[in-house]
């Protein structure tokens, strides 16, 4: 499609790209300043309604350069959802009434548009923008706390390793582009099944897909890109690192998925078995992706920070999704997407209890939630049932959802050996989640009194706990939704 | 009510679990007791529901033909089904829960720590217990087995001894290790078997005929290899015991009966109700395995309370030692002869459910004398914190001061170590006949089961130290002076002690309600796998 009838289905990134003007015009005016997160907050649910509007469509616009389908208003939804959880979270957060400004919702903004951009291209440059955009914004919410030293190194961090791992992505891009001639990953994927050079020695194409994945890997913090994450989650304020544990992680599998099924699966698209050229890149993937879940499980055991913990355990649920893009199936990125949805809720939730608890006694540490099951019976009892959901125990949506990776990786019939490396792994996990549990509830209080979160905090958790729970008893509807999604 | 029973009996402990929840927003702080009433009316209701469901229960009905089961659609894009139901198996065990959850919440009525947080989770553990022994969908039966561990690893952890808290995650580790091999069996299972299915009824049929193999091996031998890994840490099968000494001793005295009187028994349920009927095939290569494991069970699990100088690690050493028999008594189901294999699985499922009440009682009375005496030491420990009495005796001539505990402690540990006339005796011995009789396999083959069980039998003997000697030291001998104003057993102490010590002497002596039970079901199980062609690994 050309470029003025393309338009109209850009709608959603456009509401974005005014609300992004509108935040950074409404600063000028003291007066207006107050408004400007309601109006994030009503804007952002605008462009989700557009969104979800756009379900069903498959429509390539702007000449091949992007695309409307189902696969990429999934992840838009997940997005907007998360950052509409996480707007109304800062608002209750202490640590950014500090900051208060509003670049805070310019940047998260600019990182939502970059996000979308990224799951809908179809053109590497567009990839590109997309990351870029999200990345650079990403790294200013790394280092909000301005006076703070751990934030300080929070974005130092990301933008050293973002940019090493973008610049290599960027190099394997153009070795594509050498290849095939063509930035658009049709043409791509076309050449190389036409190139005679290819079909006899295919290690170009081993190297190009190791550099793209430095570039998505450290997107979703695979191993051996991982390094970042703990320190940089530790040092943003908690909202961003909550927002950081799921949208650009959601965005990251999605566009890897799309990159992995369009340019490198024999017939370039999701229904397809086969790797291209029998490239064996699934093996490839099920290694690391055993390796990001291990590590991120076996590393989480030792640390004492919540937030640590919640960034290594991030790092091994990337690797339980990893895990099932290792096969290529239809039922295997249905039940990457079921888990996102249900990963959403689960972390989210938890994230939000940590900040609650930041609200309330400013610890950030496990000993900190000494006895918080007798302070905040109800609050607490809630997390108990979001670390289970973590630790995918029954009756939770996080059991149901890993049941759904586990099947998936046992219908292929393939890499058996990455299913007994996953359940182990859901073992060690309950170690390090249970670590809270135990300090909650099984320690004394040093004193009794009484704490409650902020009103929007315990509507959040509690929002977060339901789908929790309920996708745990009966998630048929989930299910249903993901199936409406046609590939 | 036919229609409804069963899923009455797994819900009313979370209605009452519920009904504790609006209590406690409505005065139950200041009403501490109301929520024992609560408990109470809850057990009380399951245990006459599973009453009235014992007397309707007809042997010879097959979870196919009986009027109690129920089978809805509970997701039926992935086949998973509420199916629930009863047979000879799972009849013992349902009554057995109903029964130990009764009288474990009537022993725990001096819990002050939190009462609504205890008697709460209490519930909720029973009504897993009881789905685990229901159901007959492998996803709902996962599900169960599941939610069983999160209430236990609580009421450890809060309510229990000083160690608790290592007792309480290493509790949940173990078991779950052990069940998350049993998901990806139960995946290969629904993902391997034509058509795709959790039933369990339904995959009796499809799943012997999986003829796949992986690294070598045919798959069902990995699936029958994964279940027994989830299902021997729950019995506990040496070496996968360690949790349970553990466990046991640092939990709370009613929990310690649920864990001893229920929670081991899934296990070996698991093993009848799975691995058996579906991987028959399997059971034939793996029954001496079985019988090793069980005879090691036996043997070990008794040296080891011997070492005991703490009688609740006894008892918790006895209990491995007392599930080593019905593992061995599951092995005879490859003996040549029909009656042997009968008298060792009938003795299997009977040593369950009369573990299930000696055990319970043997805890309830440790029970009792730790909360007079605040310690439960034969000996105290050579490193006791009290250095005036580190090594010493710790009671001694009890006898006379307690002369109805004496006598309650001393017929449960006579029930313990096999006396006739006491149910103990009559499971063990069809445990040892039956793997007595398997001198060759019904395949012709010979097998050394026969041997093991001659080296098996040498537990009974350990059993007998163990108990007679903790006996002597406690009860004999001259009065310790500290235990002077010991009272004797109390009034609730006794309603809890006195009925399960009827039942093990009506049973002792009067077996047939408990053989008829079960006797039908075990029949079609073993020449379901006495009939499975014998194939290679």
């Amino acid at each position: 499609m050309t470029n003025l009838p393309s338009i109209s289905y850009f709608i959603p990134e456009l509401i974005l790209i005014g609300l992004i003007l509108t935040t950074i015009c409404l600063d000028f005016s003291s007066k207006l300043r107050k408004h400007i997160l309601p109006v994030n907050i009503l804007g952002v649910l605008f462009v989700g309604l557009f969104v979800w509007n756009s379900l069903g469509t498959n429509q390539n616009i702007f000449s091949y350069l992007y695309i409307i389908d189902s696969f990429s208003t999934f992840f838009k939804l997940i997005f907007v959802l998360t950052t509409f959880l996480i707007l109304i979270a800062s608002s209750a957060s202490n640590e950014l009434d500090e900051i208060g400004h509003p670049e805070y919702y310019t940047l998260m903004m600019t990182v939502l548009l970059g996000l979308m951009i990224m799951v809908s291209s179809t053109n590497l440059i567009m990839i590109y923008i997309g990351i870029e955009t999200a990345s650079l914004a990403s790294y200013v919410l790394a280092g909000m706390k301005k006076g703070n030293k751990a934030s300080n190194e929070a974005s130092l961090k990301y933008v050293i390793f973002g940019s090493f791992a973008s610049g290599i992505m960027l190099y394997g891009m153009s070795w594509l582009y050498g290849l095939a001639g063509s930035t658009d990953i049709y043409q791509i994927h076309e050449s190389i099944l036409n190139s005679s050079a290819l079909l006899e020695d295919n290690f170009m194409i081993y190297v190009a897909i190791l550099m793209l994945l430095s570039g998505v890997g450290y997107k979703i913090s695979m191993v051996p890109f991982h390094y970042w994450t703990p320190d940089v989650y530790e040092g943003a304020p908690t909202p961003i690192t909550a927002f950081f544990s799921i949208a650009p992680k959601a965005a990251g599998i999605g566009l890897f998925l799309r990159i992995m099924y369009s340019l490198f699966s024999e017939s370039g698209n999701f229904a397809d078995p086969d790797p291209i050229l029998n490239v064996d890149w699934p093996f490839l993937i099920a290694v690391l992706a055993a390796g990001t879940m291990t590590i991120g499980n076996v590393l989480a055991v030792q640390q004492n920070n919540v937030k640590r913990i919640l960034a290594y355990s991030s790092i091994a649920h990337a690797g339980y999704m990893l895990m099932c893009a290792s096969i290529l199936s239809i039922s295997a990125i249905k039940a990457i997407m079921f888990y996102l949805v249900i990963y959403l809720f689960m972390n989210l939730g938890a994230f939000f209890f940590a900040i609650f608890i930041s609200n309330k006694c400013e610890v950030e540490d496990v000993e900190g939630y000494k006895g918080l099951g007798y302070k905040s019976p109800l609050m607490a009892s809630l997390m108990v049932l979001l670390l289970v959901s973590l630790t995918g125990l029954p009756p939770t949506a996080g059991f149901i959802g890993k049941v759904y990776l586990f099947s998936a990786l046992i219908e292929s019939k393939t890499f058996y050996w990455l299913a007994v490396v996953g359940i182990l792994n859901s073992v060690v996990s309950l170690f390090y989640y249970f670590k809270i549990v135990k300090v909650m509830w099984l320690d004394e209080p040093k004193d009794e009194s009484k704490i409650t979160p902020k009103l929007a905090l315990s509507i959040l958790i509690i929002i977060c706990s339901i789908p929790t729970l309920v996708f745990g008893l009966k998630w048929d509807l989930l299910l249903e939704f993901i199936n409406k999604i046609n590939f | 009510m036919n229609e409804s029973i069963l899923s009455l009996l797994i819900f009313i402990p979370v209605i009452g679990a519920l009904a504790m929840l609006v209590f406690a927003q409505f005065g139950g702080k200041e009403n501490p007791d109301g929520f024992k009433w609560i408990a109470v009316f809850s057990t009380g209701i399951q245990l006459i529901l599973g009453i009235w469901l014992y007397l309707n229960y007809n042997p010879t009905d097959t979870v196919l033909t009986s009027a109690f089961t129920i089978q809805k659609e509970w997701i039926p894009q992935f086949n998973i089904q509420y199916y629930i139901g009863v047979d000879g198996l799972s009849m013992p065990m349902v009554l057995l829960t109903a029964f130990l959850s009764f009288i474990c919440v009537i022993s725990s009525w001096k819990i002050t720590k939190s009462p609504f947080g205890f008697f709460a989770l209490f519930l909720l553990l029973d009504a897993g217990m009881m789905g685990v022994f229901v159901s007959l969908d492998f996803f709902l039966f996962y599900v169960f087995w599941e939610v069983m561990l999160l209430p236990m690893y609580f009421l450890i952890g809060i309510w229990g001894g000083p160690q608790r808290q290592y007792a309480a995650i290493k509790f949940f580790l173990y078991t779950l290790f052990g069940s998350v091999f049993m998901l990806l069996a139960m995946l290969a299972l629904y993902f391997y078997s034509d058509p795709h299915t959790f039933n369990l009824i339904a995959l009796i049929d499809t799943a012997k005929t999986i003829d796949a193999t992986l690294w070598g091996y045919q798959i069902k031998y990995l699936i029958w290899l994964c279940l027994f890994i989830g299902f021997a840490i729950k019995v506990p099968v040496f070496p996968f015991h360690t949790w349970l000494p553990l466990a046991h001793v640092e939990a709370p005295t009613a929990i310690s009966v649920i864990l001893a009187g229920v929670l081991l028994k899934m296990g070996t349920y698991g093993l009848l109700r799975i691995s058996y009927p579906l991987l028959p095939g399997e059971v034939y290569h793996f029954a001496t395995i079985l019988a090793v494991l069980g005879v090691i069970n036996i043997i070990w699990g008794a040296a080891n309370a011997i070492a005991q100088i703490d009688l609740k690690k006894m008892v918790a050493y006895s209990s491995v030692s007392h599930m080593g028999y019905v593992i061995l008594g599951m092995a005879a189901v490859v003996s040549n002869s029909k009656a042997g294999a009968e008298a060792g699985m009938n003795g299997a499922a009977m040593q369950m459910f009369n573990h299930g009440t000696i055990t319970a009682m043997l805890f309830l009375l440790v029970g009792v004398i730790y909360d007079k005496a605040h310690h439960r030491y034969i000996f105290f420990p050579t490193d006791y914190k009290d250095k005036a009495l580190a090594g010493k005796q710790g009671f001694g001539g009890l006898g006379a001061q307690m002369p109805i505990y004496s006598a309650l402690m001393a017929m449960a540990f006579f029930a313990g170590l096999g006396l006739p006339a006491m149910s103990g005796f009559i499971s063990e011995a069809l445990c040892f006949i039956g793997g007595f009789s398997v001198d060759t396999t019904f395949a012709g083959e010979s097998s050394i089961i026969r041997v093991l069980t001659i080296i098996g039998t040498l537990g009974i003997l350990l059993n007998a130290i163990y108990f007679l000697r903790a006996f002597q030291h406690v009860f004999f001998g001259k009065l310790n002076e500290k235990y002077k104003e010991l009272t004797d057993i109390s009034l609730r102490e006794l309603a809890c002690v006195v009925p399960i010590a009827v039942i093990i002497l009506i049973l002792g002596i009067y077996p047939a309600p408990l053989i008829e039970m079960i006797a039908p079901t075990f029949s079609n199980l073993i020449d379901l796998i006495q009939s499975t062609p014998i194939t290679g690994i």
